[in-house]
């Protein structure tokens, strides 16, 4: 008995020893210790496709320690199910990082997780793997967005419910917008001058609503220069918005009744660069000096170029468009802008047709749904501030307060959110 | 049928993209949607070379005036077309040594890459400096005290002007923390030029802004659901050949 | 005098502006900057990671702008090589591929010790894709969705910086330095906003109050127009003093000189043409 336990003990002794001698060795490096609290969690509100990892930073993972203890952590996964499961490394995040998006799931099948601290001279931790599998689910509907949802739907219905009562015959007041009411006086002007109108729609594509917006604009500018006689010219930037532009003034010569007038040749490409486009445009400008101007659609920093050489040549001038950051150039330089939203009520005032109309009336809803919210949040914001000024008293309503405040925050306007 | 399937197609699409919002298994839909996009563009360009060089050619067969300067657009529309697609002095990619083709257009010695860095460069950056000269003509036009709202803009354009340069150092550098009345009042230091127009920018600015994106995002709202719902389809051309 | 000053040639206020730009630029003249708020945020976010962070630098401008946003794609790059941050460069717009080129000319040129010969390790230069907002989408969910390659044709399976990159929503800060569309307003709202990277951004002066209302929750920080690039430039050299003797390291500060004049003749010609306007109406009157 004693000599049998004496062959263990020696047996597993040396090896022991020479292991221990080797570690000892190289002591000067030390694995770190391992990162602790590793959990993993389902990405909610996504396809299924992700999940969270959080973890609890290894102890040696310090801030203002040189050299540092902890470089960076590996995580690698497994397929709990599969037959013969080995852990692939899916990401590094360096130290001081405690959480890792791994979305390159595949739904339904349960993942296991480890983690692992690298130190210097790649040593590694003992690695710590997550207690129980976890699976990435669908969610059919985004959950976090469904504030987002309701003021999508009430928006929106409330367009679609005032388009139906403009059809049904309930006449919409609607106020002036005197840069709209310029467009047929420009237009009346170079007829009796004898000159060109000239339209540009902008320099994006046409998967810009801008664009889109300048063109509806362009179906009621062409129809009025169709009345007029007047030669309408509209250089693009892109080529789909050349085809869309022809498309547009064709039906508006057609409708006009002066489908001989139209000539295709007129609504031309130019460049989609940016800056040789001003530079054909405004060269035709200065040598075609025409009468009237009008810029509809999305513009950058040419909406000076172009509105000053307009200017110069003394054209009447009528912008309109949704970049905030242009709307001061063409205010300075043209003699009447559409701000905003008015371009894109434009084509539903020039059109005169009820339901269009019945679109601004949405439109003015969302802005009182817009402006009631932003009182309510001014206010719970305003009363909190006040309230953790330090008035015990009122613990009970701060807490509703401050409770609303955080709501308001998480789901309203929170990731998920707007 | 002219202008029914491509709203057919309009509203589906557009109704799918609005879904991507809050359907997570639709995401792909709309990353495809805009795939699409990317490849009819690319084909309208063919489109948009072609009217360039049509327009072009008529007016120097025609001999109209300034047909010099469509000579010139051909001239270099066809150099940069060949110089590019030819891929002129530029050398192989070191991962595919054996295909003459593989280097980048742009590769730094190549000759499209010299028209880009002494012929594109320079006149974009001189159409862009453009500016620094139409703003003060503009500025010289449309910066009069007409009434009171012209002026309190007039004023304000000065600070901001002069807030964003070493003069709001020069001018109000030297006023003191100290406060004007009281002791947790307004201190004399807050009327320097660049506080102001911070003042300015994120208290009066920032909030004009946000009303105007506020107007806008209805705007491009409603007038979506008008493309999608087939109310307004101006854009879509007319139904009839004329 | 006045039938003068009101057909006064616009050509002549051309000119004018020409010296004011011209003269100090000649010059040199610099003024020293003191940061604001906005700009420190920006330093603090670049400062306070870690060495060796990962950081996407999204260069979205051309030459045109280049003029503006240079000096602030320069003073982030010097900044992140400074931090030796491992740096994924990539752009949008078809004209930023050279722009990059200038980021990377600086890492190799200034900080060869970290940087030279280590393409792929430290640095990665993914080039242009097409699709404007389309491949931000993409990017934060799935980079190589959109990026198989490099712009040299090297499969990202292949480079040690992005093998494991599933999407940039993995990385530690987004900087972005743009001039339009698409640019800064669209990283924030399709990538830093819904997955909560860190951001800043510099961009232009004109677009600089439609990003204002980003900060503090989805940007961190805002360099705008050359007084931003100034101020950022400014604050380097204020914690890595060795970056004052480099004169390319001051490009912004360069300058302000000529913006300072600009503005002063700015608010001259708007005075004249109020002194003008009042003319005209006393003349009217009388």
């Amino acid at each position: 008995m004693f000599k049998w336990i004496n062959l263990v003990i020696k047996r597993l002794m040396i090896p022991l020893l020479i292991v221990t001698s080797g570690v000892a060795l190289v002591a000067a490096a030390e694995p770190p210790a391992p990162p602790t609290d590793f959990r993993a969690e389902d990405v909610p509100g996504d396809a299924g496709t992700a999940i969270d990892l959080f973890w609890t930073l290894s102890p040696d993972d310090e801030e203002n320690t040189k050299p540092r203890k902890v470089l960076r952590y590996v995580i690698s996964r497994k397929e709990a199910d599969h037959k013969d499961p080995t852990y692939e490394n899916i990401g590094e995040p360096t130290y001081r990082v405690n959480t890792f998006r791994d979305s390159n799931c595949k739904t339904g099948i349960p993942y296991l997780y480890r983690i692992e601290a690298v130190g210097q001279e790649s040593l590694t931790s003992t690695p710590v793997v997550i207690s129980e599998p976890v699976i990435a689910s669908l969610q059919w509907f985004n959950l976090q967005r469904s504030w987002f949802a309701v003021f999508v739907f009430l928006i929106c219905g409330s367009v679609i419910v005032f388009i139906e009562m403009a059809r049904r015959g309930k006449t919409l007041k609607i106020r002036k917008i005197a840069g709209l009411e310029a467009i047929k006086d420009a237009v009346g002007r170079a007829t009796e001058m004898g000159r060109s109108c000239l339209f540009i729609p902008g320099i994006q594509d046409i998967n810009d609503i801008q664009t889109v917006a300048g063109i509806t604009i362009l179906a009621q500018v062409a129809k009025t220069t169709a009345d007029y006689r007047a030669k309408l010219e509209v250089p693009t930037s892109r080529s789909l918005v050349m085809t869309t532009a022809r498309d547009t003034v064709e039906a508006a010569y057609l409708a006009a009744g002066r489908p001989d007038e139209y000539n295709e040749d007129d609504i031309y490409y130019i460049t989609d660069e940016q800056f040789g486009y001003v530079a054909s445009v405004t060269g035709k400008m200065v040598r075609d000096k025409p009468a009237a101007c009008f810029y509809m659609g999305a513009f950058y920093a040419e909406s000076l170029i172009l509105a000053e050489t307009g200017n110069s040549v003394g054209a009447i001038q009528v912008a309109g468009t949704a970049m905030p950051t242009q709307l001061p150039f063409f205010v300075a330089a043209c003699d009447f802008t559409l701000i905003g939203e008015e371009f894109f009520a434009a084509s539903a005032y020039l059109s005169g047709e009820p339901q269009q109309l019945g679109s601004l009336k949405g439109q003015d809803f969302g802005k009182l749904i817009g402006g009631i919210l932003l009182l309510v949040g001014c206010l719970i914001m305003t009363l909190s501030a006040f309230e953790t000024r330090g008035e015990k008293q009122a613990e009970k309503s701060q807490s509703f307060l401050h409770s609303a405040q955080t709501y308001i925050k998480e789901n309203i306007l929170g990731k998920g959110g707007f | 049928m002219k202008r029914t399937i491509p709203l057919f197609i309009s509203a589906v699409t557009g109704f799918v993209l609005i879904a991507t919002a809050f359907i997570p298994k639709f995401v792909d839909w709309g990353n495809d949607a805009m795939a699409w996009f990317n490849l009819l563009a690319a084909f309208a360009f063919v489109l948009g070379g072609g009217n360039l060089l049509k327009m072009q050619l008529q007016k120097i067969s025609a001999q109209q005036p300034g047909w010099g300067y469509s000579a010139v657009t051909l001239i270099a529309f066809f150099i940069t077309l060949f110089v590019g697609l030819a891929k002129v002095g530029v050398h192989p990619n070191v991962n595919f040594p054996e295909f003459a083709w593989s280097g980048d257009y742009l590769e730094e010695g190549s000759v499209f890459w010299w028209f880009f860095e002494y012929i594109f460069t320079p006149l974009s950056a001189t159409m862009f400096a453009l500016l620094a000269f139409y703003i003060s003509s503009a500025a010289f036009r449309a910066f009069r005290a007409k009434n009171t709202e012209a002026t309190i803009l007039l004023i304000i354009a000065v600070i901001v002007l002069l807030g964003r340069t070493y003069a709001s150092e020069w001018l109000t550098g030297g006023f003191s923390n100290e406060p004007i009345f009281g002791e947790n009042g307004i201190t004399y230091s807050d009327f320097k030029l660049d506080h102001l127009t911070q003042i300015i920018m994120e208290d009066f600015t920032t909030p004009g802004m946000r009303a105007i994106k506020i107007g806008i995002a209805l705007g491009v709202a409603s007038t979506s659901l008008k493309v999608l719902l087939g109310v307004d389809r101006s854009y879509l051309g007319s139904d009839q050949e004329a | 005098m006045l039938k003068i000053l009101q057909n006064l040639d616009r050509r002549w206020i051309f000119l004018l502006m020409f010296v004011a730009v011209a003269v100090p630029l000649i010059m040199g003249t610099t003024f020293p900057e003191t940061p604001s708020g906005e700009v420190i945020a920006v330093f603090d976010a670049v400062d306070n990671l870690p060495d060796g962070s990962n950081i996407v630098m999204a260069l979205d401008y051309d030459p045109a702008s280049a003029g503006e946003l240079q000096p602030m794609a320069s003073a982030f790059t010097r900044h992140c090589a400074l931090k030796k941050h491992n740096i994924y460069f990539m752009t949008l717009w078809p004209q930023g591929i050279p722009m990059i080129q200038s980021s990377i000319d600086i890492l190799n040129e200034e900080y060869p010790k970290t940087y030279k010969g280590k393409y792929g390790t430290k640095y990665v230069n993914l080039g242009f894709r097409a699709g404007n907002e389309g491949v931000i989408k993409l990017v934060v969910e799935d980079l190589k969705k959109s990026y198989s390659a490099d712009i040299h044709g090297t499969n990202l399976d292949n480079i040690p910086l992005t093998k494991n990159l599933k999407n940039i929503q993995q990385v530690d800060l987004l900087c972005n330095v743009s001039a339009g569309y698409p640019g800064s307003q669209e990283w924030v709202l399709y990538g830093s906003s819904p997955f909560d990277i860190p951001t800043v951004v510099g961009c232009t002066g004109v677009q600089a109050p439609i990003m204002l209302p980003y900060i503090p929750d989805q940007l961190t920080g805002m360099l705008a127009a050359i007084k931003g690039a100034a101020e950022y430039e400014q604050a380097i050299i204020n914690h890595y003093p060795q970056l004052a003797e480099n004169p390319k390291a001051k490009e912004g500060l360069i300058r302000m000189g000529p913006q300072l004049v600009a503005h002063v003749l700015l608010i001259g010609l708007i005075a004249l043409g109020n002194v003008i306007y009042f003319w005209e109406r006393k003349q009217g009157t009388a």
